[in-house]
């Protein structure tokens, strides 16, 4: 076993028993917390994957403003912060079943694909992920639609939020 | 000989390769002890920053300062750790232990972290990331929660306004702090902040002045010193999120924000004052740790001379100011500054030449006086408004005289 796999398998194990965590405890503050604890393992892993743009926005996004934004609307309610009622309600079995579905086909659909067991290629040092990442995004070819797409979404979203807080006086 | 940092490092190298280990298991040994080096070094630093910040307020308010232990009171710091470390060490009642003590960790190991990718000198650099200028803004990221963790996990009505208070204090500075980055990152043509330093043959801060003020604006925003020291507020809030930490608990967050002000000083020294960049710097890389530590030390003095000088804003002015006055200027220079780089590299100017610069501070001037001009105007109307007669208790305004 190499020290790259030993690596990926520490950090898997980190980011489930988060991410179980994260449904099971009692708190959910708490909860936030092992949210941000299984994100940031989803981040090393995009590392693992020589894919440090992706870790980087992953941090920032999802740590640095969902996370925090959770934290923050969790604190600001009343009496939910503390220990609260049951942690399951009548739907758990359906929730099981959908999971275990979804886990099922992926897992069938991943041992179908060749690529599972390949060795992915090594990056030449002189490659440089970023430039790359960002000329495919806005290059015809790429994916300049969905990036444009995207960025009216957010736009709009953006005016939402404007009218919506917008003081009529 | 004037590189002694990578002298040791092969040295080392080869004792290790000597005794039959793999290259691998070197390479990671190495990169182990390259960590705990930068990571002691500037936790060295930290310590005798103590003992400067005391010493430059003293002059700010016309006093000696600690001058009693040692020369000009050089062993204070010492004496300060060891007060802290044999204090009590107080649990409050109903804190959530487990992330009330990791809180602190967080606090300082989030600004030992953006240390990992600034340049010391040419032949010495933590990790030269792609993506460094976002990595910065990610463990910023990271530090934020460090807070908000403190401030839930003390159970203290007090801690948790003062949280609160910071969070939306460098959530909001972040925004500008990033668009800012964007422009260096345009001049520099890479996000690898070593790139970026290699590339300042002139310092970005003539291409960039308004760029530069920016993010030292923002950066004090987001370190929580005065004028934007909202989550300290003795008179309000007490001492804001760390009010239940005692003993060397409080020493981390404490030595946290002394180290976090250097950084931030030395970032502003990378990314607009050439880092290591200086005489004979590349010939003899050790001269680069100098001249990074000179240049960031002159802009934790800039950050304390405003600190000591200015009095604190109010929180809803703060906000105003971020919003409406410093991200659209951010963004307006980085548009411009994209459009005008295109338009010099077509005309055939080389990137980072004398032409090049003049050309980008002649921008610079132009949106710095368009931006005062229409804040003079805004000032004129808002001073009009203002110097408007409002009665306080005419019937119309109170209500009464309605039937």
């Amino acid at each position: 076993m190499t020290p790259l796999q030993m690596i990926f398998i520490l950090v898997a194990a980190m980011t489930l028993g988060a991410g179980l965590m994260v449904v099971t405890a009692r708190n959910l503050v708490h909860s936030a917390l092992w949210l941000v604890l299984a994100l940031f393992g989803v981040a090393i892993v995009y590392v693992l994957l020589q894919a440090g743009f992706l870790a980087v926005v992953q941090v920032v996004i999802y740590i640095g403003a969902i996370a925090i934004l959770m934290i923050f609307a969790i604190m600001l309610t009343r009496n939910i912060a503390s220990e609260s009622g049951p942690r399951f309600n009548e739907n758990w079995s359906w929730a099981l079943v959908i999971a275990l579905v979804l886990f099922g086909t992926l897992a069938w659909m991943l041992s179908g694909w060749d690529g599972i067991a390949a060795q992915a290629p090594a990056i030449s040092p002189r490659f440089d992920t970023v430039r790359e990442l960002g000329l495919a995004l806005v290059s015809p070819e790429g994916f300049v639609l969905a990036f444009e797409v995207a960025s009216v979404l957010l736009l709009a979203a953006l005016i939402g939020a404007l009218v919506v807080a917008w003081d009529r006086r | 000989m004037f590189d002694p940092i990578n002298a040791i490092a092969q040295w080392l190298a080869a004792l290790l390769a000597s005794l039959g280990l793999s290259s691998g298991l070197v390479n990671l040994i190495l990169t182990l002890v390259g960590v705990l080096a930068i990571a002691s070094f500037v936790l060295i630093v930290d310590i005798f920053l103590v003992w400067v910040e005391r010493k430059v307020v003293a002059r700010f308010q016309d006093r000696l300062g600690p001058n009693r232990l040692g020369p000009f009171g050089l062993i204070q710091p010492l004496a300060d750790i060891i007060k802290l470390l044999i204090k009590e060490d107080i649990t409050p009642l109903g804190a959530d232990k487990v992330v009330y003590n990791l809180a602190p960790i967080l606090a300082l190991a989030t600004v030992l972290m953006l240390w990992a990718v600034i340049p010391f000198a040419p032949t010495m650099l933590g990790a030269d990331l792609n993506v460094g200028v976002l990595y910065i803004v990610a463990v910023g990221a990271i530090g934020t929660l460090g807070i908000i963790m403190a401030g839930w996990a003390s159970n203290n009505k007090y801690a948790l306004l003062g949280a609160m208070r910071t969070v939306a204090l460098t959530i909001a500075y972040e925004v500008p702090m990033v668009v800012a980055l964007l422009v260096p990152v345009i001049l520099g043509r890479s996000m690898s902040i070593h790139q970026i330093v290699n590339s300042q043959t002139i310092w970005y801060i003539v291409a960039a002045p308004l760029a530069a003020a920016i993010f030292l604006i923002s950066a004090i925003a987001e370190l929580g010193r005065a004028p934007f020291d909202l989550a300290e507020a003795e008179s309000e809030i007490v001492a804001g999120f760390h009010i239940e930490y005692t003993g060397m608990k409080f020493g981390l967050f404490y030595a946290g924000e002394l180290l976090h002000a250097l950084t931030m000083g030395a970032l502003f020294a990378s990314f607009f004052m050439g880092g290591w960049r200086g005489p004979f710097a590349e010939q003899a890389p050790i001269l680069g740790v100098f001249y990074l530590f000179l240049k960031a030390m002159f802009i934790y003095w800039v950050i304390m001379w405003v600190k000591y000088s200015l009095p604190r804003v109010r929180i809803d002015h703060m906000l105003n100011f971020n919003w409406k006055l410093l991200t659209p200027l951010a963004l307006a220079v980085v548009m411009f500054t994209a459009l005008t780089d295109k338009a010099l590299i077509e005309l055939g100017v080389a990137a980072g030449s004398l032409t090049y610069s003049l050309a980008m501070l002649a921008l610079n001037l132009l949106i710095g006086w368009i931006t005062l001009s229409l804040l003079r105007s805004y000032a004129r109307i808002e001073r009009q408004r203002v110097a408007a007669p409002r009665p306080v208790a005419s019937p119309e305004y109170s209500g009464v005289a309605k039937s």
